[in-house]
């Protein structure tokens, strides 16, 4: 591979990690407290409201079945409100966070619905808000469980992100499909999968790592304190 | 300190209406060790979870330290219930958490400055004997030292009533007889008032003071423990003590099959060889037990008199005066 190209690659990968990043942390910040509000409006939740529970798991299911090809030609409008133009990574953004934070809303709710509702119980009879039982218990409790969710997330929007690139966002989709494909340059499209799939392999690492850290629901998980 | 008034409690269950308890009434005194006994399904874990609310009675009143607990706030109810210890069968503790933050959860919840919360979890970890597991997590810890962490925590912003839904139930016997050891003392060293459910008659023997049975969602009865055992006939004897299992084959001597309860005074007189000083008649034994239920010794047995049938029946006599037999124990073969 050329050495141009090999800077090409480079940038495409620099653009990649800066929208899946930056994704990322929106996508916490929405799916967290989404993910918590599905839990706790749901039937025998902490704030029971059947209704709103209704509302959002539909939202979510509405937007967890629309493809995210589809999903991304239709916020286009959004997109342009937000970010003033619809083309370029950082337009990318938009539709990468819109399509995740449903997911990691499942993500988190599913992780809350795993902590034994015992610690809850425990933890109201000890005369706790629901502020306390919601941030001292159940996102403790759930962390590990949080953090493997958190890296499958960060997968897809890895592959969302090239998807994204493709229709002019920019990153490795982008330049497998305008070198690789559109120019038969296998070798460039070998790079970017290469380079894809060590990504993915460097999330799922990191992921399984933190998460056995802050595991200590066996006896011989977790890092021993004593 | 602990009082139900006519506590119902009805479930909804996919449009059916399924009632858990209906009109118990029960009070607990200050310092008492208090059991409510009864089978899975009877409804114990629903009755001890309306003491602090974490289950709504239907209908009934709560009253707990003085406090009518359902006209209280959402913020007066987390008060009162930092003065209402509970320890659970499961032990509840929080995984992600050491010990020492276990145990520092309540103090935290009651706003405690964090050099007395520090003092205060070491002074608990160290009155139920594990100051060395300070930086533990639970998972690593026996069943019998996850109840006494879940005990140390329910006790840390020093509550004056222990709730204990079925705290020995997953332990084995030999860990029971100590963490029943450990609740007989803080109830007599601080004066800790109990509240208990449990399936076992072991531990109502062991430590109650008094005792509720609840069948179907009902109490049958309720009482002094000491009292109810000493008397056939009440519910709690009939559970504690079932029909002898030695049938009619082990009457060989063609004499009179005698059954006694034995409690209070009555345990301790020698009562057999009074007897056969007396009346010139033998007692084989049958079967039969004496064990000791909080100070007092409760018991029973299980005899054959033979002799001289005027010397049987004149020794029957003199038992039902002392008030030994019940009317339905002692028969002719």
């Amino acid at each position: 591979m050329p050495g141009e190209l090999t800077h090409s690659l480079w940038v495409a990968t620099l653009e990649t990690l800066y929208m899946t990043s930056v994704a990322t942390v929106l996508v916490v910040l929405a799916g967290l407290p989404l993910g918590v509000l599905l839990v706790l409006t749901d039937r025998g939740g902490l704030w029971e409201r059947p209704a709103l529970h209704r509302v959002l798991g539909t939202l979510v299911n509405v937007g967890r079945s629309v493809p995210f090809i589809i999903l991304m030609v239709a916020i286009v409008p959004l997109t342009r409100l937000l970010v003033g133009t619809t083309i370029g990574t950082t337009a990318a953004i938009v539709p990468l966070v819109v399509a995740a934070i449903p997911f990691m809303g499942r993500v988190v709710e599913q992780g809350l619905r795993e902590v034994d509702s015992g610690l809850v119980e425990a933890a109201i009879a000890m005369g706790s808000t629901h502020r306390r039982v919601i941030f001292r218990v159940l996102i403790p409790e759930a962390l590990p469980s949080l953090v493997r969710g958190t890296a499958l997330v960060v997968i897809s929007l890895l592959g969302y992100s090239a998807m994204a690139g493709a229709v002019g966002g920019g990153g490795l989709g982008d330049l497998a499909v305008k070198y690789g494909y559109m120019r038969f340059r296998t070798d460039v499209m070998l790079g970017c999968l290469a380079v894809l799939l060590a990504l993915v392999q460097l999330v799922q690492w990191l992921g399984d790592g933190v998460a056995s850290r802050f595991d200590h629901t066996s006896p011989h998980s977790g890092r021993a304190h004593d | 300190m602990i009082e139900l008034r006519g506590i119902s409690k009805v479930y909804r269950q996919g449009g059916r209406e399924v009632s858990a308890l209906q009109d118990v009434s029960l009070r607990v005194d200050p310092g008492e060790v208090f059991g409510v006994l009864g089978q899975s399904g009877a409804g114990k874990s629903t009755l001890i979870r309306c003491v602090n609310l974490l289950e709504r009675p239907t209908q009934g009143r709560v009253r707990v330290n003085g406090k009518e607990l359902l006209s209280l706030n959402p913020d007066e109810l987390r008060l009162a219930r930092q003065g209402i210890g509970m320890i659970f069968q499961h032990f509840n503790l929080f995984s992600s958490q050491t010990v020492a933050a276990n145990v520092a959860y309540p103090l935290e919840v009651a706003g405690l400055p964090r050099e007395q919360i520090r003092a205060r979890v070491a002074e608990l970890l160290s009155l139920v004997g594990l100051s060395d597991k300070a930086d533990t997590y639970p998972s690593r810890l026996s069943g019998g030292q996850k109840q006494r962490v879940g005990i140390a925590r329910a006790l840390a912003p020093r509550p004056r009533i222990l709730l204990s839904d079925e705290a020995t139930s997953s332990l084995d016997p030999e860990t029971t007889r100590s963490v029943l050891a450990l609740l007989r003392d803080l109830n007599r060293q601080l004066g800790l008032t109990i509240l208990l459910i449990t399936h076992q008659m072991e531990v109502v023997k062991a430590i109650c003071d008094s005792v509720a049975v609840l069948e179907q969602g009902r109490l049958v009865e309720q009482g002094k423990v000491v009292e109810l055992l000493s008397r056939p006939g009440s519910h709690l004897h009939g559970l504690c003590y079932p029909p002898f299992t030695t049938g009619e084959s082990a009457v060989l001597r063609g004499g009179q099959r005698v059954e006694l309860s034995l409690s209070g005074e009555h345990s301790t007189r020698p009562i057999l060889s009074t007897l056969a000083r007396r009346f010139d008649v033998d007692a084989h034994l049958l079967e039969g037990s004496l064990e000791r239920v909080g100070e007092a010794r409760v018991g029973r047995l299980l005899f054959e008199l033979t002799g001289a049938p005027d010397a049987v029946s004149q020794a029957l006599a003199f038992l039902r005066e002392q008030g030994l037999t019940s009317e339905e124990a002692a028969h002719a073969w």
